[in-house]
């Protein structure tokens, strides 16, 4: 799997494909878990300072070719999530530690103690699209994204990314606010913000009427998202949005992402969906006499 | 496609105290020891293990809290929200088997005593605390040569658990496999005594859910999910699980003493 070895700001991954947030990340076995399964490195559940119990059910639709959920960042809080975290780090692979919050101050404070507690890396989930206060409502506003990140970036040694959001039309300024304020790296897209109605009962399906969409429907969005960024920003990309298979992942790399991140597809291939990739990526590698993955990473941008 | 569905009840049985089926029609293949996510607007959407397979498909309701009690007043004629059929379900043991079910944990394993053709190789123990909480005694007898019964309060059956009821069962006759739902505490002991007697089970496991689809991760088990790579786990898969008996996760993920 030489070839496939990733390098994210510093931090090294044995494979580009990594446990998206959100998805089992909850405790630190399931983490564990997603390492020992394939994946090049696991990023935890968004965890904020204080415990959340998230939403009431229904919490996810399904539908052929996507979901809609909208958990509402259940998480035990960053006190009790060290537990999890010494787990999760024992597998050997990067933890990239996910965190969310309402503030400034309390970004730096959860980030800080994510950093205490063995993660690798921090990624600012500045994208959530249905929590109230947190998540996108600050991640489409370039300055405000600019002045968390600096002041995250500014108290910690590790790496930090930014997740962001496709919810708005100025993702390349987010993105480039990202990159002024010093950060390490961004990670696109987070759910695209939309609703389900049950026609039967004339309501949102949804506790909360809002959730996220994700799920294979969402990967030319995710795309976009991603050759947009590469042709604008310098810090490295993470793709992440409707990977189901080799090839999506791949498409992902030529758009300009240096690794990818998988979520829904946990849901129907569960965690063999790691090894299913890798081993499709190193055999496209092979077939096509490329040594390194990060020989592929944006070359779509070549043909245009 | 087992994604969201909105489906009417055409039928409501009362089968015991404050136990309830409610039966209706959904064109998906369903098999023993998988769950649907059950949706009543307005209040809940909550897990409830399938006790009716065929092409009438049936759940049945304990009330417990807010979400069961608006379960149970649904009325013939009103429709709720099915997601699913969702899970691992029971696999059909080659040879003899005994289907243990305790409590609403009966619900879940009956389809498990009828998937057999030959009601001769099936032997159920059903376990309840009262002789009222005691569900589908005539529907395993139908399915089955060999049915016992237990009461913790001795009003029927065996008296005592139902976990004592199959260490006897399992000391007269060999089984090539156990298959089980009920309270963990009871699982817990019943795993025990599978040990004791060498026999391999399987069994049904519930935890906090929150998607039901295998995505986030609410309700693991030592790193595996109950909703996709469960319900339905292996006995010497349950027995290297550290929290099985133990401690479970609650809304917001902390671990928490069963």
């Amino acid at each position: 799997m030489k070839g496939l070895r990733t390098v994210l700001a510093g931090v090294t991954l044995g494979n580009p494909t990594m446990l998206a947030s959100g998805m089992m990340g909850e405790t630190g076995a399931s983490l564990a878990k997603a390492a020992m399964s394939g994946a090049g490195a696991v990023v935890t559940k968004s965890v904020g300072l204080e415990p959340r119990e998230g939403y009431k059910n229904p919490t996810l639709y399904e539908a052929d070719g996507y979901y809609i959920n909208a958990m509402g960042l259940p998480n035990p809080g960053i006190r009790l999530f060290k537990e999890e975290m010494r787990e999760a780090v024992s597998s050997g692979v990067p933890v990239f530690g996910s965190v969310f919050a309402s503030s400034i101050k309390d970004f730096v404070t959860v980030a800080s103690n994510m950093e205490e507690i063995g993660a690798s890396a921090i990624e600012l989930n500045l994208s959530c699209p249905h929590a109230k206060g947190y998540g996108m409502e600050m991640g489409i506003d370039p300055e405000m994204v600019h002045d968390i990140v600096r002041e995250v970036k500014g108290s910690l040694k590790v790496p930090v990314f930014a997740k962001l959001t496709p919810n708005t039309h100025s993702l390349i300024e987010v993105g480039q606010a990202v990159e002024r304020a010093g950060g390490d790296g961004v990670v696109a897209i987070n759910t695209v913000k939309a609703i389900a109605i049950s026609v039967e009962f004339r309501r949102p399906v949804l506790s909360n009427i809002y959730g996220g969409l994700s799920g294979p429907a969402v990967k030319p969005i995710g795309l976009r998202s991603v050759y947009d960024l590469y042709d604008n920003i310098d810090i490295p990309i993470i793709g992440v949005g409707g990977i189901d298979d080799w090839r999506d992942a791949m498409e992902y790399i030529m758009a300009g992402a240096k690794a990818v991140q998988i979520g829904s597809a946990i849901g129907k291939k569960g965690m063999t969906v790691f090894s299913e990739i890798t081993s499709g990526m190193l055999r496209y590698m092979e077939h096509n006499d490329v040594r390194e993955i990060s020989d592929l990473v944006g070359v779509a941008h070549e043909r245009k | 496609m087992n994604g969201n569905e909105v489906v009417r009840v055409i039928d409501k049985v009362s089968e015991g105290r404050g136990i309830t089926t409610l039966r209706f029609e959904l064109d998906r293949t369903v098999r023993p020891g998988q769950f649907f996510m059950v949706w009543v607007p307005g209040v809940d959407e909550v897990p409830m293990s399938a006790s009716y397979i065929g092409k009438l498909k049936g759940i049945t309701v304990r009330e417990v809290g807010e979400a069961t009690k608006a379960l149970s007043s649904v009325k013939v004629g009103e429709m709720i929200g099915i997601r699913g059929p969702y899970g691992r379900g029971f696999m059909q043991p080659a040879g003899r088997y005994l289907v243990v079910g305790g409590g609403t944990g009966i619900a879940a394993v009956l389809p498990a005593i009828e998937m057999s053709k030959d009601r001769s190789i099936v032997d159920v123990a059903l376990g309840a605390r009262t002789s009222s909480e005691l569900i589908f005694e005539e529907r395993a007898r139908k399915a089955s040569d060999h049915v016992m019964v237990s009461t913790d309060d001795g009003s029927k059956g065996h008296h005592g658990t139902v976990v004592s009821l199959v260490d006897e069962m399992l000391s007269k006759r060999s089984y090539s496999q156990l298959i089980a739902c009920g309270p963990e505490k009871m699982l817990f002991y019943l795993l025990e005594v599978c040990k004791k007697h060498g026999v391999e089970s399987q069994m049904s496991l519930e935890r906090f859910m929150k998607c039901g689809s295998g995505l986030c991760g609410s309700c693991v088990i030592d790193g595996r999910r109950v909703c996709a790579d469960g319900p339905v786990f292996l006995g010497r898969e349950i027995d290297e699980m550290k929290e099985f008996g133990r401690s479970k996760r609650d809304e917001a993920g902390r671990s928490v003493p069963l």
